[in-house]
C-alpha cells in the first residue's frame, strides 16, 4: 500500500492530516515549491485504506493505492466498549 | 466504494492537462467539487464527449477550466441560460453547470427560478460560500444575518437567502444541499442529479477562508471546516428535534443549516413534454396549420 502525494500540487491546508480517522499523516521536512510543508505517510502507521485524503484533498494531490490481495490492517489495541487511540 | 479505480487514472482520464495548481484558495472547497463530480461521473460510466459544462462568473466558475469537457464559461449570471441553450440545441448532453451563490442566485436569481421553476434538464452544483469571493468579499444575498463582508463591514442586517429551500418551493425534481467536506454524500447526490430528469441542484456549502472565514474571524482552515460541522444539522434530526426536543434544544437547531436531500420527485422535465408535445401534434397533423386542430 501506497500513498503518493504530488508535493508541488499541495498548498499546505492540513485537512488531510488534521482529519486522518487513523491519524497516519505528517507534515514531512522538506518544503515544496509553494513554499509549504506537504504531508507524507508516517513510518508507523495504521491506514486502513479509507481513501478519506483522497477525496477531501481540494488539489487533487493524494493518491492511494492498494496492491491486489493487499490485507486490510485492522486496529490491535480493542478495549471494552470502542477502540483505543 | 471498494471497486473505485485509482484517483492518478481519474486524474488523467478528466482533469486538463497543464492547468493544476487550481488557483483556488488554501483552504477552499471548490476543489472538492470538482473531484465529487469526477467520481459521480465515473460511477456512471458517462462518455466526457456527451458532457458540457456551463459556468457564469466567480471563483465556482472556474472549473470548468480544469475538466477536460466542452464547457461555456458565460456572462455573469447567466450560466443557466447558457445551459438551457445547450440542453435545447442537443437534449442527448448531460448538461452540469457549476456556480457560485452569488452568481446564481445575487445576479442570476431570476434565471435560477425560471430554469427551476420550468425544470429544465441540468444539473446544478451550487458552491455557496456566503461571499463574492473573486471581486474581493462583498457581501452576497446567500451570507448569513451578522455576517462582516466588504460592503457590510459593521454585520449583515439581511434576511439571506435560502437556496434549497427556494429551489424545492419552485418545483425543481432533486433538491440537497451539504457542506462540502462529506465525500460520499454529495457524490451519491450529483450522481442522482445527473440521472434524474429535469432541473436537479446540489447545493456544496464550501468554505472561504479568505474573503469570509478571515472577516467573520472563523479560524484556521481546520477550524473553519469545524465550524460547518457545527452549524449544520440533517433534516431527519431536524425534525425529531422539532417534534421531541426541549425548547433549548429547539432554540439551538433554528439557528443551523438544514443539510440532506430536499426533494426527489418523478417529473418530466421541459424538453420531454416538449418532445411529446411536438409528437402529439405531428400526429394529428395539426402542427401545418400552426395548432387549433384543423377538420
Amino acid at each position: 500500500m501506497t500513498i503518493t502525494i504530488i508535493e508541488d500540487w499541495c498548498k499546505g491546508c492540513e485537512l488531510c492530516i488534521n482529519r486522518c480517522p487513523t491519524s497516519s499523516l505528517e507534515k514531512s521536512k522538506d518544503l515544496n515549491k509553494k513554499g509549504v510543508y506537504p504531508p507524507r505517510l508516517k513510518e508507523e502507521n495504521e491506514c486502513n485504506f479509507c481513501r478519506l485524503c483522497e477525496l477531501i484533498c481540494p488539489d487533487f494531490a493524494i493518491t492511494v493505492t492498494q496492491e491486489a490481495g493487499e490485507e486490510r490492517v485492522q486496529k490491535q489495541k480493542l478495549i471494552l466498549g470502542g477502540v483505543a487511540r | 466504494m471498494s471497486e473505485m479505480i485509482d484517483a492518478n487514472e481519474i486524474r488523467r482520464k478528466y482533469l486538463r492537462d497543464g492547468m493544476l495548481p487550481t488557483i483556488f484558495c488554501n483552504g477552499c472547497g471548490h476543489g472538492n467539487a470538482i473531484d465529487y463530480t469526477f467520481w459521480a461521473i465515473e460511477e456512471l460510466g458517462i462518455n466526457m464527449d456527451d458532457v458540457a459544462l456551463a459556468s457564469g462568473i466567480g471563483c465556482s466558475s472556474r472549473i470548468p477550466g480544469y475538466i477536460n469537457a466542452d464547457g461555456l464559461h458565460t456572462t455573469h449570471g447567466r450560466a443557466l441560460a447558457f445551459a438551457t441553450g445547450i440542453k435545447a440545441a442537443n437534449p442527448d448532453m448531460h448538461v452540469i453547470v457549476f456556480t457560485g451563490d452569488g452568481d446564481c442566485t445575487g445576479i442570476g436569481g431570476n434565471h435560477f427560478i425560471h430554469a427551476a421553476r420550468r425544470n429544465i434538464d441540468m444539473t446544478v452544483i451550487l458552491l455557496n460560500n456566503f461571499i463574492y469571493g473573486m471581486t474581493g468579499g462583498q457581501l452576497a444575498p446567500t451570507a448569513p444575518k451578522g455576517s462582516i463582508a466588504t460592503t457590510a463591514p459593521y454585520g449583515n442586517i439581511e434576511q439571506p437567502f435560502n437556496i434549497s429551500e427556494l429551489a424545492t418551493a419552485l418545483g425543481a425534481a432533486y433538491v440537497a444541499r451539504w457542506p462540502i467536506f462529506y465525500p460520499y454524500q454529495p457524490i451519491k447526490s450529483i450522481k442522482e442529479g445527473i440521472q434524474t430528469p429535469g432541473f436537479a441542484l446540489i447545493e456544496l456549502m464550501s468554505p472561504c477562508p479568505t474573503a469570509y472565514g478571515r472577516r467573520n474571524k472563523l479560524g484556521e482552515i481546520d477550524q473553519l471546516w469545524a465550524w460547518y460541522e457545527q452549524n449544520t444539522i440533517l433534516i431527519e434530526d431536524y425534525e425529531k428535534t422539532m417534534r421531541y426536543g426541549t425548547e433549548e434544544e429547539k432554540a439551538a437547531v433554528k439557528e443551523k443549516f438544514l443539510i440532506g436531500i430536499f426533494q426527489k420527485a418523478e417529473k418530466p422535465g421541459f424538453f420531454e413534454a416538449y418532445d411529446r408535445m411536438v409528437k402529439k401534434l405531428m400526429a394529428n397533423d395539426d402542427a401545418k396549420w400552426g395548432g387549433g386542430g384543423a377538420e
